[in-house]
């Protein structure tokens, strides 16, 4: 077989430059949070008991422990252990998928009572608490946006580890999606706090 | 032996293990932050909430993402792309303080 040119370093660069952006985009989310918190405190304090913090803390800890079985995947493979890879690839998706189910029933519940945008319940709200609702559902339906698309990005490792395309010294795609995997934890790190966490 | 195989085996010596304890801590972490919650910390909430959130997403970045083990470039770029971040923080709060009229309608 002839030797492809392979730039991994280059590959990994991009994919930190790409992070950035990202990082940016949220970046301007937290800001207007940021702004809007400073503006009305007490609602946001009001506002945040609505939220459920046991299903925060159970959707963090699912992250957090995705993010884990992402590298012991990649460690595996580097190990030449595919099948091991894969049943830690199979973790990360599943919790992929726990998390969403999370999201939907805590989405759910709240729109059930009437908070959502026009909502009889949102409508009784004062301007403070209406903002930190408005920014919960953009920053953590962006987050979510971001979970669905690692899910996917994941499940074409998972496929191409399973077809060899990726293999134990050439796995740079495996670790560029996970890196994408572990940026959106990180948001999630910070967005935990902000939102279910004020008192 | 090419580039990208000299950096593979340096991959190799990090093991599962130092990944786990790192989750541990992570997982810790999240409960101090929980429990820290129901403090009545007045001020200082939402400074601790983001300081441990800092030290969790250090902890990710370093050994989950690896940089730890990378050139120093990617560490450049991470440092220059966090400050550029809170200057943005700084410089808006700036205007928070001194020209509050601007959150009025």
């Amino acid at each position: 077989m002839s030797q492809i040119h392979r730039d991994d370093f280059g590959s990994k660069m991009g994919m930190w430059l790409f992070l950035f952006t990202e990082l940016l985009l949220f970046g301007g989310m937290f800001l207007l949070y940021a702004a809007y918190r400073f503006a009305h405190p007490a609602d946001f304090v009001i506002a945040a008991h609505r939220l459920d913090v046991t299903m925060g803390t159970i959707n963090t800890i699912i992250l957090l422990t995705s993010s884990l079985t992402v590298v012991l995947g990649i460690v595996a493979l580097q190990r030449n252990s595919k099948p091991l890879s894969l049943f830690f690839l199979g973790i990360t998706l599943l919790s992929g998928v726990a998390f969403l189910i999370n999201k939907y029933f805590e989405w759910g519940a709240k729109i059930h009572h009437g908070i959502y945008p026009k909502g009889p319940e949102l409508a009784n709200m004062s301007e403070g608490e209406g903002l930190y609702f408005g920014l919960y559902y953009a920053m953590t339906g962006l987050h979510g946006v971001h979970v669905i698309v690692g899910m996917i990005i994941l499940a074409f490792v998972f496929v191409q580890i399973y077809k060899n395309q990726i293999t134990s010294d050439n796995f740079v795609r495996f670790e560029n999606a996970g890196l994408y995997w572990h940026l959106v934890d990180i948001i999630w790190i910070f967005l935990f706090p902000l939102f279910y966490l004020i008192h | 032996m090419t580039h990208h195989e000299t950096e593979h085996k340096e991959h190799t010596n990090t093991g599962y293990g130092i990944y786990v304890l790192v989750w541990l801590g992570l997982v810790s972490l999240t409960l101090i932050t929980v429990s820290l919650a129901g403090f009545n910390l007045a001020g200082l909430t939402v400074v601790t909430a983001l300081l441990i959130a800092s030290v969790k997403s250090t902890m990710v970045i370093n050994y989950f993402m690896h940089i730890k083990y990378e050139s120093t470039l990617f560490k450049v770029f991470i440092a220059v792309c966090i400050i550029i971040f809170l200057v943005i923080i700084i410089l808006t709060f700036f205007d928070l303080t001194y020209r509050p009229e601007i959150l009025t309608k």
